[in-house]
């Protein structure tokens, strides 16, 4: 047997001070996929937060079933950021592939823990880090006959010892395991004997690791959850009744939880009979066309998809934009272009979603920033897809969809009705009300629409991907043609003013740097603001959570020299659309650009702002004037 | 085509069925289609079907995709919501409304560009799935809005109207569709109303996944020497294997047939589905021997005709769904949305 090293081959050698940090550090798992690590390590992270301290967890997975390198990175920080920081505090290596390049990843005094069941040549570690060896293989052969469980139990062997070495309570994963496990007592014993194997072992050795946990009290009454999980459930909540289709990565997880729900809450008691039906189409177009097809109908209908399903639904993506069918569609972002990187997080989809579609088209998207917004968001397109009558945009990503945030706990006023937008009834129909589909009567831009069957001889029309004049009867004529298109646009002008308004933080003293952001950045871009202040670089930042932008969107830039617009793909898309959009002068949106698909960090932010910024560090203005 | 408007007021004399509609309240716009097109029979046919059977107009519900048959639906059943979806993705579109209201005659209409070339993936899924429609395929062998090419229906040694021959094997949708698992499948010609009429009645009371390819010569494009979609070649090779009567409910039989040569099938409304005339020994309900059947008509150059196929017993998809017998367009927040109380209950478990 090995013995485990305090710190490195060479302890004396070490020529950086070990890292001490409590509440405020990384530790990134590395593991093969297929292992059933996923489980250990959320367990993990779970600990942490039932002590009290925010932790945001991210998954880094290959496209693959088993046997290829995937991770798992904590950051754990009491002051609550759950962008990702960048950097690795202590590494827990359990995959011999990835050893260098992930070694290489540690911070300067970090740490690194290991199996060391097999010797490991000298020359494969690093002098400034803290080297913390155990046996984990060994112990398991030693205590486990059964292949499958000395596979699993290293899992829980490891988070045990990690326990030991930061300060986690036992007794805190033990109440997990219990939740985990309720009614399942013998796997309960195994598991709580599986951390107790791990806990003893690494109290005994003492290993030593300058980074703790202790208890605080800053996670609140926040839940944590998964994107995907939380927009399904917003689909459950506002009315979906129709989902359709096609299994595709980061987005197959919405449908699966939105079977999960409704299997709970969308079954009729007293028939036993389902309140919902999911269909796995045969590809992306007809998942569309099914929910183009039910929304027609006049039933709430979603798909969930990604970059690749967006491109293949373009055409009715059109047809909803031109026939007027309400259609709400989740697009969890992913690496792109073609099938790009399928298990890595981008905001690559906006011009594609703006835009989707040939001919002059426009759509309404919506940008959570993370869980708890997809909840209400998703709720929300439902209800504008029904109002506007035409498709909304639900534009998550793989790292808000993917992986478990801590976030405002889900809330849902019951006095609350949807809004199933401007439907003529029977009983209209019947008192004589003029029906033209596509006749603007209120000066908004919407027309009134029926359902089919809804009476015998009012109401009915012919729906169509053609010109039609206002009554729905095939036209080519340019006034006809024109009349509509016009109407759309209005009625595009409309929605600026019904969907989620952007969300203002000004800085402490005025400035004339402003910043504009989004989505998944959220987390780090927070983060960054305020490291930015603390260093004199103050902004006023504007969180975007809709397309089309609302008349502030332009006062916000107009009232600035220079502002910053921060997003996660190559060709800084949402800032094309801002310029294309709002007619404002490129040279004031400055475009600070992360787009390698992991997760932006507020490091990047602030370095890349650092850089960009013109001119001499901001004066407040009010210094001037005195 | 016509550019005469049609008259609004009829005749009084006009025979009414039993909702109070006559046969005029079941047409639509004046067709465009060129004069004799086999697509306006087929439009025609439809008409007597819905009045024949007493359907409420309204309560149809027709979708098409794009193509000569897919205008069609405009020019019958005025006062039902029609829908002219994108090309060959109408199964999708008429899925997703069946699912949003169970309680409509779902009618889609296409073509055999539309279904077997551009739409074949969504034709082949939406059988599989049992979605309870209407399927008809006007069926020409060619494209006709955009003059004359060959669609995937084109039989092997066929020519266009301009002599090119085509070298690719056809498509048999009524093979296909045998396989996938249609629970109705039959097969008319635009110019046999009096054999079309009835076997949309019976795909109208059947439920699952009725498909009808019907023959449909293209006038403009493929009714020349040489094609096997002309009037003249089907006239001469349309074997009806049986002539099918629809009667709404189970009813004596009170016309003496030779022994064995009358098959009924009851359907799950108690129609029944009297089928004529069939050729020796065959059994309508038997799948594999009704894709005999037209295996060997094909290889003889044959068109077989009649109801080929039928399961009584089939499920729909709403059955495989197991949903709820509310239309889902019906349903509001009070079943639908689960409740703040709910949702603070799922909140703790996320903690």
């Amino acid at each position: 047997m090995n013995s485990p090293r305090d710190f490195g081959p060479e302890p004396s050698a070490r020529p950086v001070a070990p890292l001490a940090a409590v509440n405020d550090f990384v530790v990134k798992f590395a593991n093969v996929n297929g292992s059933g690590s996923a489980s250990a390590n959320e367990l993990f992270a779970k600990s942490i937060l039932r002590m009290g301290v925010p932790v945001s967890p991210r998954n880094i997975f290959p496209s693959n079933i088993q046997g290829l390198p995937t991770w798992y990175e904590v950051r754990v920080s009491e002051q609550g950021w759950l962008g990702r920081r960048g950097g690795v505090d202590l590494l827990v290596q359990m995959n011999p592939q990835t050893w260098e390049q992930d070694l290489a990843e540690i911070e300067p005094g970090g740490y690194l823990f290991y199996d060391s069941s097999r010797p490991i040549p000298l020359s494969s570690f690093r002098d400034d880090i803290g080297i913390i060896g155990m046996p984990i293989t060994e112990i398991c052969n030693r205590t486990y006959s059964d292949s499958r469980q000395r596979q699993l139990f290293k899992n829980i062997i490891y988070v045990g010892a990690l326990a030991a070495m930061l300060g986690i309570e036992p007794a805190v994963i033990e109440k997990l395991f219990g939740e985990q496990y309720r009614g399942k007592e013998k796997l309960l014993d195994a598991n709580v004997k599986a951390l107790h194997l791990g806990y003893d072992w690494a109290k005994n050795q003492g290993a030593p690791c300058g980074l703790r946990v202790q208890r605080a009290d800053r996670v609140g009454d926040r839940i944590f959850l998964e994107g995907n999980a939380a927009a399904a459930l917003g689909c459950v909540y506002g009315g979906a009744t129709v989902c359709a289709w096609y299994p595709i990565t980061p987005s197959s997880s919405v449908a699966e939880a939105f079977q999960k729900y409704c299997q709970k809450y969308r079954v009729d008691p007293d028939s036993k009979k389902n309140r919902y039906a999911i269909v796995q189409a045969e590809d992306e177009i007809a998942s569309i066309g099914m929910v183009v097809g039910a929304g027609w109908n006049g039933a709430r209908a979603f798909t969930a998809t990604s970059g690749p399903g967006v491109s293949l639904m373009t055409e009715f993506i059109g047809l909803a934009y031109f026939a007027e069918i309400p259609v709400t569609i989740i697009d969890v972002q992913r690496g792109g272009p073609s099938t790009g990187m399928p298990t890595r997080t981008q905001q690559a989809d906006v011009l594609a979603c703006a835009y989707a579609s040939h001919g002059d088209t426009k759509h309404v998207l919506l940008f959570p920033e993370d869980p708890a917004e997809c909840f209400e968001f998703a709720a929300t397109a439902l209800d504008l897809a029904d109002r506007l009558q035409t498709p909304v945009f639900l534009m998550t990503d793989l790292d808000i969809g993917m992986n478990q945030r801590l976030c405002a706990p889900l809330a849902w006023d019951d006095s609350r009705r949807y809004d199933r937008g401007k439907v003529m009834t029977a009983l209209e129909l019947e008192a004589g009300t003029d029906f033209r589909r596509y006749h603007d009567v209120d000066g908004d831009g919407i027309p009134y629409r029926t359902y089919p069957g809804t009476h015998p001889k009012r109401g009915g029309f012919f729906t169509r991907g053609t010109t039609r004049d206002s009554g729905a009867n095939y036209s080519e004529k340019g006034p006809d043609y024109i009349y509509n298109v016009q109407r759309l646009l209005k009625k595009f002008d409309t929605a600026r003013g019904l969907v989620p308004q952007p969300l203002l933080r000004e800085s402490a003293e005025k400035t004339r740097t402003g910043v504009l952001y989004y989505g998944s950045t959220s987390p780090a871009m927070v983060e960054a603001i305020e490291e930015l202040e603390a260093s004199g670089t103050l902004l006023d930042a504007m969180r975007l959570r809709a397309f089309p932008f609302p008349e502030s969107v332009r006062q916000f830039v107009l009232s600035h020299d220079q502002v910053f617009v921060v997003e996660q793909n190559r060709d800084a898309q949402l800032r094309s659309l801002l310029v294309n959009e709002l007619s404002l002068d490129p040279a004031r949106l400055i475009p600070i650009l992360h787009y390698d698909g992991t997760p932006i960090t507020a490091r990047f932010i602030v370095d890349a702002i650092g850089e960009q910024r013109r001119g001499p560090n901001v004066v407040p203005l009010k210094e001037h004037a005195a | 085509m016509t550019y005469h408007a049609k008259p609004k007021l009829h005749h009084p004399s006009l025979a009414r069925n039993a909702v109070g509609l006559t046969r005029r309240d079941y047409e639509g716009k004046v067709s465009t289609l060129c004069a004799g097109c086999g697509h306006d029979s087929i439009s025609a046919a439809i008409i007597q079907a819905c009045w024949e059977l007493d359907v409420k107009p309204h309560r149809v519900a027709k979708l098409s995709g794009i193509g000569c048959s897919s205008k069609t639906p405009d020019y019958f059943l005025r006062n039902a919501h029609g829908f002219n979806a994108v090309h060959g993705r109408m199964p999708s579109v008429l899925t997703g409304a069946n699912l949003a209201n169970r309680e409509l005659l779902y009618l889609g209409v296409s073509g055999d560009g539309d279904s077997a070339s551009i739409g074949i993936g969504q034709f082949v899924h939406s059988i599989r799935r049992g979605v309870n429609m209407v399927y008809i395929v006007e069926n020409n062998g060619v494209y006709g809005l955009t003059k004359g090419q060959f669609s995937a229906t084109a039989d092997q040694g066929s020519t266009s109207k301009r002599g090119v021959v085509n070298a690719d094997q056809p498509i048999d949708l009524v093979g296909l569709a045998l396989q996938l698992g249609a629970s109705y499948v039959a097969r008319g010609f635009s110019g046999d109303k009096q054999q079309l009429v009835p076997l949309i009645k019976g795909a109208i009371h059947h439920r699952g996944a009725a498909f009808i390819d019907v023959i449909s010569p293209c006038v403009a494009f493929n009714n020349h020497a040489g094609s096997t979609k002309s009037y003249e070649y089907v006239r001469q090779h349309n074997e009806a294997v049986n002539r099918l009567d629809v009667i709404p409910c189970r009813s004596e039989i009170s016309v003496e047939y030779p022994e064995g040569s009358v098959v009924e099938v009851e359907q799950h409304d108690g129609s029944v589905l009297r089928l004529r005339k069939l050729a020796a020994g065959y059994d309508p309900t038997d799948r594999a021997a009704a894709l005999n059947l037209v295996l060997a008509h094909d290889s003889r150059g044959e068109v077989a005709t009649g109801l080929l196929f039928v399961d009584s017993a089939a499920h729909d998809l709403h059955q495989h769904l197991n949903t709820t017998e509310v239309p889902f367009n019906r349903l509001d927040a009070a079943v639908l949305c689960p409740g703040a109380a709910a949702l603070q209950r799922i909140n703790e478990g996320l903690r």
